[in-house]
């Protein structure tokens, strides 16, 4: 049997299955417990880079559940696709190799991180619920299994973010994110009725070719658009975000920073694929592109008053989402128009590319955070300080992270940075000013926070701080060089991973395609 | 060797680096011309906070930090700060706010 | 105008639970105003699926008229998304349980420890 054809289901289906063996596996102890929880998520990683290799050699892959054959995607004699149907684009595969990533090196970490605590065996079948819920949001190509994808990362990760029952704000945080996150999955399940309402169908490719812009599409479109947005954390919707990043534990923080990225890949996908020119590009464009400057203006306004370290680098991560959405947003903006070629695509690039920068150094911040609470115990920066002499290495790690997100040459966070400020000044300098002002905040931000714990006379408090373990340094040193490659070799990236994700999003037709023209049906 | 082209420029983070490298070499050729005048264990080494003779134990905390800038923008910060109630309907209340201006806006101009 | 009846109903019940989940402070009253869109959200979907003297074609039922079939896919929608729905519920009402034990009350005013 050729395991490569069934890769899109696979990356999917392995960590669900995962999940649900891990409290058996966890009968045979911890040791058996943690290794298989890596080596199930390595195994994930491996099917992800196949199925991110296939689809930028060979184009979108689709994947038929329950059909004749495998690429069968419309039954003999009809003209529209009745089954599930995954389809794992250039843009999917870009966001599945984001969820391995962080998912294998949060698992890694979580081995020494989370030791002390009880009931481990549900806190991996979490993390890997949740990897399950994240890659079936990328991969999928019906909208109702969007919605149930949507719902399993919402469950998964609202009992990570309150796993610390012990703490009153594990429990008050993950209320709140799962009140919003709940109001957000139903407003997609209503925009999905509201289309298979109208069009009987639910698959997103179908529904493309389809749709009109009806009054009702307008709905499901302002339905998707809040409910997704709402997910990705974009101001003013943002405010469970700093509250849910600090509660959860550091490796959950880093996958919860791929999993609002999700959202990000929801609302592009919406906007592009499923509605394209059929909506009014420049008002939907410039929606996004408000939502974004908003993000960057509040992010990092609020982040600079912040005495807890997780919370500040969870108000400065929301304006790196600022930007992300300004930079596809300006692409949307002009799609259909010639100015989409001269700069709306290196806008997408651009922010296409600040989302994997953002995975890998926002990632690797929050993971430096966790290190120093493990050690002292404490996140309130008043209280914090000197770290650097018993912490060198998580000291010179959150320099990287800070100096990346920042947007400080030569690591990664500047070369997708200058992309976006080039190709948005060329639309709206206002916009391309803004984004390079909240910049320069951030790296105050970042030098406050450094100075605060790591800087200064060694503290008596934290005399017998000791250097966090090796395991927690492994997976900070593979982000930590991720981040420094990224940026050395930005073109590389922006080549092979970037550029087809961009081009995924702007062909429309080819996604149609992909489902509609592999049948052997009739037309 | 490859450069990464931005839309209107170029980035090479290789190239950026040897230069980074080459202003390094020349600051440290100049710097063996310095004055070594620095000594440590003096007073020279203690640090200077506004005249007041230091004391052990006295450091600048976080909430020090950018005290003046926090305090210029008062106007800004304190109904900032206040949205950021912490109850959930409020959270709730935003959002509904934004899916409402999406709403108007996205019907009002409807082709 | 009789057909309409589901869809007025479901809005009213998700107008209903919005104003719950908006207005009201106390965080199960919030849970029940979610349950309540949910609800409606439900009735929305399989109302979708309503056809006048349509069967379901399951295994030997499908009818001799191929247009009285009707494609049941909305009423295993509304299924699926009721299971998500008890889920979901379940876990909002677990931490209301786990934020009585810390905060001692329900009032969302007072649940504001995280803040600014």
């Amino acid at each position: 049997m050729d395991i490569l054809a069934h890769v899109p289901i696979l990356v999917v289906g392995i960590p669900l299955l995962g999940a649900f063996a891990t409290p058996l596996i966890a009968r045979a102890g911890a040791r058996a417990r943690n290794w298989f929880a890596i080596f199930i998520l390595l195994l994930t990683t491996a099917l992800a880079i196949a199925l991110a290799v296939s689809v930028f050699q060979a184009g979108p892959r689709v994947y038929v559940l329950g059909g004749q054959s495998f690429g069968f995607t419309l039954p003999s004699g009809y003209f529209f696709p009745i089954r599930i149907i995954l389809e794992a684009d250039g843009l999917s595969a870009f966001f599945v190799l984001i969820i391995a990533v962080t998912t294998l090196l949060g698992a890694i970490y979580s081995t020494a991180f989370m030791r002390a605590h009880s009931g481990l065996e549900k806190y991996y079948a979490l993390l890997l619920l949740l990897a399950a819920g994240m890659f079936g949001m990328v991969v999928t190509g019906d909208a109702f299994n969007f919605f149930v994808f949507l719902e399993i990362t919402s469950i998964a990760a609202t009992g990570l973010v309150a796993f610390r029952t012990g703490r009153a704000e594990s429990g008050e945080a993950a209320f709140k994110m799962m009140v919003l996150y709940n109001i957000g999955g139903l407003l997609v399940l209503l925009a999905v009725a509201i289309l298979y309402g109208q069009y009987g169908a639910l698959n997103f490719a179908y529904l493309a070719k389809l749709i009109e812009y009806s009054l009702l599409d307008v709905v499901a479109l302002a339905l998707f658009v809040l409910a997704l947005a709402l997910k990705a954390g974009a101001v003013p919707m943002h405010m469970w975000v700093p509250d849910a990043y600090p509660a959860a534990p550091a490796p959950v923080t880093m996958v919860m920073v791929a999993n609002t990225q999700i959202g990000l890949y929801g609302l592009y996908r919406i906007c592009f694929s499923l509605y394209g020119l059929k909506l009014t590009p420049a008002l939907v464009g410039w929606i996004v592109i408000i939502l974004g400057i908003l993000s960057i203006f509040i992010g990092v306004s609020m982040a600079v008053i912040q005495r807890d370290l997780k919370r500040l680098i969870a108000y400065s991560g929301i304006a790196q989402i600022g930007y992300m959405l300004l930079g596809v947003g300006v692409g949307l903006a002009v799609l259909g128009t010639p100015a989409l070629d001269s700069y709306g695509l290196m806008a997408m690039k651009g922010g296409i590319f600040h989302i994997v920068n953002h995975a890998l150094y926002e990632g690797l911040l929050f993971l430096a955070a966790g290190a120093v609470s493990y050690r002292a115990g404490t996140r309130n920066l008043d209280q914090l300080g000197g770290l650097a002499h018993n912490m060198r290495w998580t000291a010179f790690f959150f320099i990287i992270g800070g100096a990346a997100i920042a947007g400080l040459p030569p690591f990664n966070g500047f070369a997708s940075k200058l992309i976006i400020y080039e190709s948005v000044f060329k639309f709206n300098p206002i916009l391309a000013v803004i984004a390079l002002l909240a910049s320069i905040i951030t790296l105050a931000i970042y030098a406050r926070a450094f100075q605060s714990v790591f800087v200064g006379p060694k503290l008596p408090a934290y005399k017998d701080v000791r250097e966090a373990p090796p395991s927690m340094m492994f997976a900070m040193a593979i982000l930590a060089a991720l981040v420094v490659l990224f940026g050395l070799f930005p073109d590389l990236v922006v080549r092979y991973l970037v550029s087809p994700a961009a081009q995924a999003l702007v062909n429309r037709a080819q996604y149609i395609e992909a489902i509609l023209g592999a049948g052997l049906g009739v037309r | 060797m490859e450069v990464l082209k931005t839309g209107s420029g170029f980035w090479s983070a290789l190239i950026w680096v040897a230069i980074a490298l080459g202003a390094f070499l020349i600051i440290w050729l100049f710097s063996r011309a310095f004055e070594r005048g620095y000594k440590r264990g003096t007073d020279q080494a203690d640090p200077f906070l506004s005249g007041n003779p230091p004391s052990p134990g006295q450091r600048v905390t976080a909430s020090d930090i950018y005290w003046g800038f926090v305090e210029a923008l008062k106007g800004y910060y304190r109904p900032l700060v206040r949205a950021h109630s912490g109850v959930v309907n409020d959270y709730l209340a935003w959002a509904i706010l934004v899916g409402a201006i999406v709403f108007v806006l996205l019907g009002g101009f409807m082709r | 105008m009789i057909a309409n009846f589901p869809y007025v109903t479901a809005i009213l019940l998700m107008i209903f639970g919005l104003y719950a989940a908006l207005f009201r402070r106390n965080l199960i009253k919030i849970a029940i105003g979610i349950t309540l869109m949910e609800s409606g959200v439900n009735l929305f979907l399989v109302s979708l699926g309503y056809r006048r003297g349509g069967i379901a074609p399951i295994y030997t039922l499908a009818p001799e008229a191929a247009e009285r079939m009707v494609l049941p896919t909305p009423q295993a929608l509304t299924l699926t998304s009721i299971v998500i729905g008890l889920a979901t519920t379940a876990v909002l009402l677990a931490l209301i349980v786990v934020i009585y034990r810390h905060y001692g009350t329900l009032d969302a005013d007072k649940v504001n420890k995280l803040r600014g």
